[in-house]
């Protein structure tokens, strides 16, 4: 049996809600596809060409020769700009994508007329989209044109999508306000709703979240610290090594680095992704009666969504001892996710149609 | 809207705006010219050992280290901000469905907002005072905040209905 329309008060088109709910799934869809894209192709090659130049500056140093130095840490420079802004336009597509679902379901907390909440919307969305974009080209656009020493157009164009989400957030902030001063309930049959897939979602999502700051606080407590002062160590050891011109224990200082980096950066991406996923199901519990689609299937997307959660940070983890094979799984992990996202978006489509098919009718 | 939703909407917003304008500040202001010096460090430090002025490359690698110190922990500041308060709003709506009296979920709404600002700010004092107070502030809050979501999981499974 497929749901019917609920709480269609404020899902109109082009109604602020919808513009969030449809602008939230396609943002985290898109910025979870850059993210499985980026890991599939650039990551692991990006990392090997850094670990081949930091080689090259090693024996640089063992060849006296600074300039060579020099030209082998612009090369990784720009390596790490590439990855740096590759992850971030990841990050915060995906965190913007979480904050618009966050704002769809709070619109009825909002004091303001409907055309104010639609153009708080727009604003939000714009910010949204061009800070991702604008992250995305600062390794391309560089500091062609700018007028400052350090900060290129495409920063300066996403510190503005910044400003702008900002500005939307404010906007609703005060909104709120006067919700808060009103003292009054603003009941919402979204949030009623105890459909099979919701309890699962909502549930499955709390525990991911419990996880990640287990793990998170495991880690801090564990092996933040130690990480920080073992490259320190591993970094004096190299420089030293390498102006001996004990190539070998160089070169192991090298491999070495290159191991402290996987632990660190698999450690982190574990534990944001974990926590990233339970936010998302929590939110997509909350939308389960704008998914129209029969129970089962709506069951399914959110066991599929569930199960990615889980796949992903976990092979994440094992990546340091079973290599590229759980990597791969991670990646099946992410597209896990991704599918189970685009056949809730259609349950919305779905939903949305209906909605403006049964408004023509009538 | 009882107080627990009001403490966690409301506190939650004030945290994600704190949360952006901080990122905005630090991409603005600080980040750069923070990545150009650790940048920078690194490669004086491999640079000045090829010119065996070993004690001055020792010196730059510890720079080195203590500007990346900084920028790991400013990093996390802001996500750790904004990621919380969007738990704290997403919480908030779903607050009446934790099933616990009025009273106990305003108490773990309180611990869940203080444990919020407080974890994020702990870390961030750290690049200030690498001392004991900072570290003890961040785990308390970090402590606060898994215990928060823990009972608040309890809760849920607990059921609206134990809570009346």
């Amino acid at each position: 049996m497929t749901s019917r329309p609920v709480a269609d008060q404020g899902f109109a088109s082009l109604s602020a809600r919808r513009l969030l709910v449809m602008g939230g799934i396609a943002l985290i869809a898109a910025g979870m596809l850059l993210g499985d894209l980026f890991a599939v192709f650039v990551l692991h090659q990006n990392a090997a060409r850094i670990g081949q130049h930091l080689l090259a500056a090693t024996d640089a140093v063992a060849a006296e020769d600074p300039q060579a130095v020099l030209q082998n840490f612009t090369a990784i420079g720009a390596r790490l700009e590439n990855r740096g802004t590759k992850v971030d336009a990841h990050a915060h597509s995906i965190a913007f994508g979480y904050l618009a679902l966050l704002l769809a379901l709070a619109q009825p907390y909002f004091v303001m007329t409907e055309s104010v909440r639609r153009r708080l919307a727009q604003l939000f969305l714009a910010g949204a989209v061009l800070l991702p974009v604008s992250v995305f080209l600062i390794h391309y656009v560089g500091l062609e044109y700018s007028p400052l020493e350090s900060i290129g157009w495409a920063s300066l164009a996403a510190d503005f999508g910044g400003f702008l989400v900002i500005a939307a957030c404010a906007g609703y902030g005060i909104g709120l306000v006067r919700q808060l001063r009103g003292g009054e309930s603003a009941d919402d049959p979204l949030l009623r709703d105890r459909s099979p897939s919701a309890r699962l979602l909502l549930a499955g999502g709390t525990l991911l979240i419990l996880a990640g700051f287990l793990h998170g606080g495991y880690y801090a407590a564990a092996h933040l610290l130690e990480h920080e002062q073992r490259e320190s160590r591993i970094l004096a050891t190299l420089v030293e090594r390498a102006a001996q011109k004990d190539t070998a224990a160089a070169h192991q200082a090298v491999a070495d680095y290159g191991q402290l980096q996987g632990e660190k950066a698999v450690a982190i991406a574990a534990h944001s992704h974990i926590i990233e996923f339970g936010l998302l199901a929590i939110l997509m519990a909350f939308l389960q009666p704008y998914v129209m689609l029969s129970a089962r299937w709506k069951n399914r997307w959110a066991a599929l969504l569930l199960i990615g959660s889980v796949v992903l940070p976990v092979f994440v983890l094992a990546e340091l001892r079973f290599g590229l094979v759980a990597g791969g799984i991670a990646d099946v992990g992410g597209l896990l996710v991704i599918v189970a996202l685009l056949g809730m978006l259609a349950g919305v489509v779905r939903y949305t149609g209906s909605l403006d098919a049964g408004r023509t009718a009538s | 809207m009882n107080p627990s939703r009001r403490l966690l909407l409301g506190g939650g917003l004030a945290l994600v705006l704190w949360a952006m304008s901080f990122g905005l500040w630090y991409a603005l202001l600080v980040e750069h010219q923070t990545l150009e010096r650790m940048g920078g460090a690194l490669a004086t430090g491999f640079a000045q050992a090829a010119e065996r002025k070993m004690e001055d490359a020792h010196a730059s690698l510890a720079a080195y280290a203590e500007a990346e110190f900084d920028y790991v922990r400013q990093v996390d500041v802001h996500s750790h901000w904004g990621g919380l308060a969007i738990l704290l709003m997403l919480l908030g709506l779903a607050f009446d469905r934790v099933g616990f009296s009025e009273r106990v979920r305003t108490v773990l709404a309180a611990l869940l907002l203080s444990g919020s600002f407080l974890f994020p700010l702990g870390v961030l004092l750290q690049t200030v005072d690498p001392g004991v107070v900072p570290k003890l502030l961040g785990a308390a809050g970090a402590a606060l905040v898994i215990f928060g979501l823990g009972a608040v999981a309890w809760g849920f499974a607990r059921g609206e209905a134990a809570g009346r």
